[in-house]
């Protein structure tokens, strides 16, 4: 019983970890300026903790073969414990946990303490039952009012924010169900919600942030590589949940400037 | 202490009901909890089944429930989280075991108020009906999962469920909280006030640690989801704004305004994370237990042991914003609350390290609550050591709401909790009925078990990390899920193989319970209070005889004893 209990845990001990090194299924490409810091701060406590994996299985697995019970087995060590060895796991454990955390401390410190650049380009967010819609203030770089008695979500454009086009500020203003971003240039997002929960998920730029209803959270990032990026809502919010999906394409500054452009004509 | 417990002593009940149904005693009270616990399990698994099945057979007809529409999912998933965290992982190892083994363990005639101990059965189980009752409401039961996060679980126009089926679902998470606040009040009195002579603090099993922490983690926490639930409920039904701003759900503007959808998330896992160590608590008790009984070996560092119970008790308090680090909290507080999660790692670490030193020069004999100790200690080292990437709020960006976080609870609060459960079930399964369960049947039930768990959770965090939403009731609308459904078929027939599997447990179960062997009063030479009494105990525990405690629980293989165990009650 005692080998197949070390032949059980060490077999399931390896497998997991060959596919985990093996890298199988891993972390998306990673699309923006803070994913190689994110990734390096995963990579860092992926190859910790699995380590730490390795050595506790094969341990124990082998330490309840060795010890089993048996004719002619060693006596029973008759023993308490050993203060000094707790003191020394106990020390070693929090100074690795300790010390991982205060490393991936100053990654989120860089992503969320400080505000966008004044050179960023907002985008405003807005996530219903089930749909991403996105709002770019225009030329005027001022978002217009909105009003929730003028919330059409049907309309799928401007109306499904409930722009208020009675204010100056919202003449230029562009509701899209589709985000465009420049490359290379920093976003400063605004996160909204109208009915309840929804999460903005990003998984090629590293970013997920959830938008709440009677919030207005900041948040920014940077896409550093062109192509088309899938936004997966993440936070539960409703019977379409799985279907709440968008897509973000990533162009050059001038493409960005023309679609934009396109899009305060088609508007007029 | 011995002179008060003859207070609290009550006459053997006579008559069915007053014997088996409306019982005072603490053994009947923790069979009562057990196999309420047992049919939730049974009832939870097979709504996990029926979703994993849905997601790979999306236009399958099912037993019971027949077409399943992607709203059905979700009010599957609510209902499967909240049966199996309040009414099998709170319930079974505190209620049932608790119950059962903390007064005869610490050499009590019972619990300090028995008529509060019945109560708080009967309360939680009004609960159990109540959460029932939602499957069958009109629309259904709700679909906002087992944590309820405002504005969906407080709107009644958010979705299929979220009508009577969402009420009855709160209101029974409420009587569930009275319940527990009853059974926490309880189970601290009786450790403080009915420990028999000799039987200091420091001379207690582990298992009544654990159940002393988890009762005051209990008292502490349940109060305060209490709370919000009754606030949800007027949210819902009459009118307020609690948790609800101004929101416009598919074009109509809501009555609400100024309401606050975070704070129901800070109430909800200021109970929610004390929760998982409630869940998890006694199963670390019982381990400790097993692992010293059946390595024929004192526990290696009690005092560590205590301590670390204590600590995690304390920690588990100021740690849960790590649930809320993508919730649009400020995210210096994000650091606070990811450092304190970290730090509750030591004091986890230091039990997992104390559990291999228990076995290490040891004489380890594989009876079958000895196996589950040993796949306790696996699966808490592997669901454990998930937790400092979610404890890091920069790993949660690409992590939270990811399969990963599934795979990571699941393990350590699913199904390490539930090792602890079956070695607990082995193990005091000959006190409990004084039969024997079958060996045979009980190691072959864990091998697949072991196996089986591991496989249906371990994928689950390359799922995560390759960025599958948890919530996901199918993979097709997004594009680059599709390449992930390999994995998801593989966890299915995975979940299908090991819930056959637990069969075998059942008909091990109730077949031993009649036709097992007849069991010794003390068949695994155990040193503990529990073994010293007949089998089954009888009424007041002891016979009229109040032990007397001269040792602490873990003296085996005492160098000069005459056998390799010494009771607790033997002469010093």
């Amino acid at each position: 019983m005692g080998l197949a209990l070390l032949a059980i845990i060490w077999l399931i001990t390896l497998v997991s970890t060959y596919f985990f090194a093996a890298k199988t299924w891993w972390l998306p490409h990673g699309a923006s300026a803070s994913a190689q810091w994110i990734d390096g701060q995963f990579a860092l406590t992926y190859a910790l903790m699995g380590i730490v994996f390795l050595a506790a299985q094969l341990l124990l697995g082998y330490v309840v073969w060795k010890y089993r019970d048996r004719p002619g087995a060693e006596k029973v060590e008759y023993s308490h414990g050993n203060t000094k060895l707790e003191i020394i796991w106990t020390v070693l454990t929090a100074v690795l946990f300790i010390g991982l955390n205060l490393m991936g401390g100053r990654v989120w410190a860089a992503e969320r303490f400080a505000p966008a650049q004044a050179n960023a380009i907002p985008v405003e967010v807005t996530g219903m039952q089930f749909a991403w819609y996105f709002r770019y203030p225009g030329p005027d770089g001022r978002y217009g009012a909105t009003s929730p008695k003028l919330v059409d979500p049907s309309s799928g454009n401007e109306a499904a924010v409930g722009l208020d086009t009675s204010d100056p500020a919202s003449k230029d203003d562009v509701v899209t169900g589709t985000m465009y971003l420049p490359l290379n240039r920093q976003v400063d997002l605004t996160l909204k919600a109208q009915d309840v929960i929804h999460s903005f998920f990003v998984p090629s730029f590293r970013f997920k942030q959830d938008a709440v209803p009677g919030l207005a959270i900041k948040m920014h990032f940077t896409p550093i590589e062109l192509g088309d990026y899938e936004i997966a809502c993440a936070e539960l919010c409703g019977l379409g949940h799985y279907k709440m999906h968008g897509m973000v394409h990533v162009v050059s500054q001038e493409d960005f400037d023309k679609w934009l452009a396109a899009r305060e004509a088609e508007k007029q | 202490m011995a002179t008060t417990a003859h207070v609290h002593a009550h006459a053997a009940p006579q008559g069915f009901i007053r014997k088996y149904v409306f019982s005072l005693d603490h053994k009947v009270i923790g069979l009562q909890y057990y196999f309420l616990a047992l049919t939730a399990v049974f009832i939870g698994m097979f709504l996990s089944l029926l979703m994993r099945v849905h997601m790979i057979w999306p236009n399958a007809v099912l037993p019971l429930v027949g077409d399943i529409k992607p709203e059905t999912y979700l009010q599957l998933m609510t209902m499967h989280g909240t049966i199996m965290v309040f009414f099998v992982l709170t319930t079974a190892p505190q209620g049932g075991f608790g119950n059962y083994f903390l007064p005869i363990q610490i050499g009590a005639p019972d619990m300090a108020f028995p008529v509060l101990n019945m109560l708080s059965f009967w309360t939680t189980f009004v609960a159990f009906v109540v959460i029932l009752a939602a499957f069958f409401a009109t629309g259904g039961a709700p679909l906002h999962g087992w944590t309820g996060y405002a504005p969906l679980s407080a709107l009644k126009n958010s979705g299929p469920g979220e009508q009577l089926g969402a009420d009855l679902w709160i209101t029974s998470i409420a009587i569930f909280c009275l319940a527990s606040l009853m059974g926490a009040l309880n189970f601290i009195t009786t450790v403080l006030d009915l420990r028999a002579k000799g039987m200091t603090m420091m001379r207690m099993p582990l298992t009544c640690w654990a159940w002393f922490v988890t009762a005051v983690l209990g008292l502490l926490a349940f109060g305060v989801l209490l709370s919000a639930g009754i606030l949800l409920l007027l949210d819902r039904n009459l009118g307020t704004s609690f948790y609800v701003p101004l929101v416009i759900v598919n074009g109509q503007v809501m009555a609400h305004k100024g309401g606050s959808p975070l704070l129901w998330q800070h109430l909800f896992w200021f109970f929610g994370h004390p929760e998982v160590y409630i869940a998890i608590l006694p199963g670390m008790g019982v381990a400790s237990q097993v692992l010293s009984t059946f390595s024929r070996k004192p526990i290696f560092g009690y005092k560590a042991m205590v301590y670390a119970i204590m600590a995690i008790g304390i920690l588990g308090f100021v740690v849960w914003g790590h649930h809320m680090f993508m919730s649009g909290m400020s995210p210096y507080s994000a650091f606070a609350f990811s450092i304190m999660t970290m730090c509750i790692g030591v004091p986890s670490a230091i039990k997992t390290f104390n559990w291999l030193g228990t076995i290490y020069k040891g004489r380890v004999r594989f009876k079958t609550p000895m196996l589950y100790a040993i796949g306790f200690v696996s699966l808490f080292v592997s669901g454990g050591l998930s937790g400092p990437f979610l404890a890091q709020p920069v790993l949660d960006i690409p992590l939270h709401d990811t399969a990963f976080v599934p795979a990571h609870f699941h393990l350590i609060m699913g199904v390490a909790a539930i090792f602890g459960i079956f070695a607990a079930t082995y193990y005091w399964f000959p006190k409990m009925f004084g039969r024997m369960m079958n060996e045979t049947w009980g190691r072959i039930h864990f091998f697949t078990t072991l196996v089986g768990t591991y496989a249906i959770f371990m994928p689950m965090h390359w799922l995560g990390m390759a960025g599958q939403p948890r919530r996901y009731s199918q993979f097709t609308e997004v594009a680059y899920l599709k390449h992930l459904m390999p994995l998801n078929t593989f966890i299915t027939y995975a979940a299908i193989i090991t819930i056959a599997a637990q069969f075998i447990f059942l008909i091990n179960l109730f077949w031993s319970m009649f036709k097992g062997p007849k069991a010794s009063d003390n068949p695994w030479e155990s040193t503990t209070l529990e073994w010293t009494t007949a089998t089954p105990p009888p009424h007041d525990n002891f016979g009229g005889v109040t032990p007397v405690v001269n040792h602490g629980p873990y003296e085996y293989s005492v160098p000069g004893a005459a056998k390799d165990y010494v009771m607790q009650t033997d002469p010093a």
